[in-house]
């Protein structure tokens, strides 16, 4: 057990160095941009007073090397400057729309999920026949066709043709919560989520699919497999109790990966149905030279990936025996 | 094979279909002095006109021509940088791997649209920006993948011969272990074009593409912003996904089928 805590150790030193590095880099590229250094921060409609009151805060005056400590200093307070566009702190914005974004992320990850595994495990044990192939040639559709075209054509047919659903937003305008349970257990809320999280989903449901497929027809082959079958078990509760539960094991894994990367895909999604979350908000800031928030947007991105690679890592290494701690 | 057809399709496409595409692309088609917009497919617009009467097919035809230098030039980027990358980190198992085993860590830690997207955004909009952007991270499971790859490689007898008979480690690096990987970067390589033609797609999409190369995502851009989707002209967004979606299968295809012929299975499932 000491070996174990040891390593878990030893990755989160990794993932603190990791993140370190990546908001260095995000300080080079922001304030090494074209235009003026003083634009990174502060906005020329402001004052003569506050712009020296902010210039002082972010140390816009001094050395790039000082620029950088103040800058990490103020990063650990939550500082992360003032949106143009918003006039308003951007850690305040960004943590307003982030809820938006896991809601999305999280439906479309348990329906994909739960839609992949079990067609995994139908295509499974449909092997070798015209099923399996259809199946196959459909699901390599989902993960060759781009997100935001597969969301233009669902918004296009069921919003404004047949006006199943709404086309933009979270909400109809004016409409307030009493709580956040309320929102998310509310019809008018679900029925805006739904299109675009049926949108992702259908995109994420290719790779558990195709690794429950995988790892269950790797599992059919093993031994105990033919034990139960020849002890006279039917092929269903094969299936199901022995071949399903080992082969679940990878997609469990793969799943903490892949929230990583559906922060970065969410940002097409997000605009194609106008939904007001992370990835929406820093197209908008990028496109309207926003830096402050731009800047603070993919620095909460890029910290969810890492944390969600790290939790990956811990997970494979709980979970897999096999796996050799210190390697 | 499949994926080969495909390929070679849209490869002759992009060479030659200008030559037959009935109208230049950003000529905005103009009929008895009329400006001819969002017109429905015809016999004379195929798949119908734009907003600003821009004739449909013949944008898609040239829009084959951006989608494969991306794709192409993008793989082939990440291919060599990301088999490098891997050759040295799994090789040399000291310092100098840690610190590319680091870097790769961090290439996986950013985001990739959104650094893409703010990099164009910074470099300006042009079709060359957007490749770099792509090459400078996406290399990222190439390089992972080729490491395992070499850490198995050589632990075999063969390089354990050729290191106690006195050979350079670079030519242990380039004539024993090499041999053995290269199928395993063609394999990514090909997968990597259809990740970086999705991706440009994606940020001309989102508005940051080159606005002078009408490429497929192009399309599906102005398509978004000129409210095709109440207007329900499918014809103009429907076929450019299309295309994408099938270049991108292409590459799966190429890369499943040389797998199948380099890792046969070795377990045949009654």
């Amino acid at each position: 057990m000491n070996q174990k805590y040891n390593y878990f150790i030893l990755r989160i030193g990794q993932m603190l160095l990791t993140l370190f590095i990546i908001i260095t880099i995000l300080f080079l590229i922001f304030r090494l941009m074209p235009g003026s250094p003083m634009a990174a921060y502060i906005d020329t409609t402001f004052t003569q007073e506050q712009q020296q009151i902010l210039m002082q805060q972010f140390g816009l005056d001094k050395p790039l090397w000082q620029q950088y400590l103040i800058y990490i200093y103020n990063l650990f307070q939550g500082k992360l400057g003032d949106s143009f566009f918003f006039r308003a702190p951007v850690i305040e914005i960004i943590f307003k729309v982030l809820p938006n974004t896991i809601y999305l992320m999280l439906g479309s990850f348990i329906l994909a999920y739960i839609a992949g595994i079990l067609g995994g495990v139908f295509l499974a044990w449909k092997r070798g026949t015209s099923t399996e192939t259809v199946g196959i040639v459909f699901t390599l559709f989902t993960r060759a066709a781009p997100q935001f075209w597969v969301g233009m054509i669902l918004l296009a047919l069921f919003s404004f043709k047949l006006g199943w659903f709404p086309s933009a937003g979270s909400s109809p305008a004016g409409v307030v919560y009493s709580s956040e349970l309320k929102k998310l257990t509310s019809l008018v809320f679900l029925h805006y989520l739904f299109l675009p999280m049926l949108t992702l989903a259908i995109y994420l449901m290719g790779l558990p699919l195709l690794l429950m497929r995988t790892n269950m027809l790797d599992v059919m082959g093993e031994a105990y497999v033919d034990m139960a079958r020849m002890r006279g078990l039917s092929e269903k509760r094969v299936m199901l109790k022995y071949v399903a539960r080992n082969a679940a094991l990878p997609v469990v894994t793969a799943m903490a990966v892949g929230i990583g990367y559906a922060m970065g895909g969410n940002v097409v999604v997000e605009t194609v149905f106008s939904w007001p979350g992370l990835g929406r908000i820093l197209v908008k800031a990028v496109s309207s030279s926003d830096y402050p928030l731009a800047q603070g947007a993919f620095i909460l991105i890029a910290t969810v990936m890492v944390f969600m690679n790290f939790v990956a890592d811990i997970l494979y290494s709980l979970l897999d025996p096999r796996v050799k701690i210190g390697g | 094979m499949t994926g080969a057809i495909i390929y070679l399709f849209f490869i002759l496409v992009a060479i030659f279909g200008p030559l037959f595409a009935p109208y230049d692309p950003l000529v905005m088609v103009k009929e008895n002095g009329k400006l001819m917009f969002n017109q429905a497919p015809s016999i004379k617009h195929l798949l119908g006109t734009t907003n600003m009467g821009r004739d449909i097919f013949s944008q898609l035809i040239y829009g084959s021509r951006p989608a494969l230098i991306v794709g192409f030039t993008a793989a082939f980027f990440v291919m060599v940088i990301g088999t490098l990358v891997g050759l040295f980190a799994g090789y040399y198992r000291g310092r100098l791997g840690s610190i590319l085993m680091r870097l790769t860590d961090v290439a996986f830690g950013i985001p990739f649209i959104p650094f893409v997207m703010v990099l164009v955004a910074f470099l300006g909009p042009s079709i060359w920006n957007i490749v770099l952007s792509m090459a400078l991270l996406l290399w990222r499971d190439t390089a992972r993948v080729i490491r395992s790859q070499v850490l198995t490689v050589r632990e075999r007898s063969f390089v354990e011969a050729a290191r106690v008979s006195g050979a350079s480690d670079l030519r242990i690096m380039l004539v024993h272990i090499t041999p053995n990987i290269l199928p395993l970067s063609f394999l990514y390589g090909s997968l990597a074009v259809g990740w970086a033609i999705l991706t440009e797609a994606a940020i001309s999409f989102l508005g940051f593409g080159d606005p002078k190369t009408i490429s497929w995502g192009y399309m599906l851009h102005d398509a978004y912003v000129s409210q095709a989707l109440s207007r329900g002209s499918f014809g103009w967004f429907v076929p450019p996904g299309i295309c994408i979606m099938l270049m991108v299968m292409a590459g799966f295809y190429i890369g499943r089928g040389s797998e199948e012929i380099l890792f046969p299975r070795l377990r045949k499932i009654n």
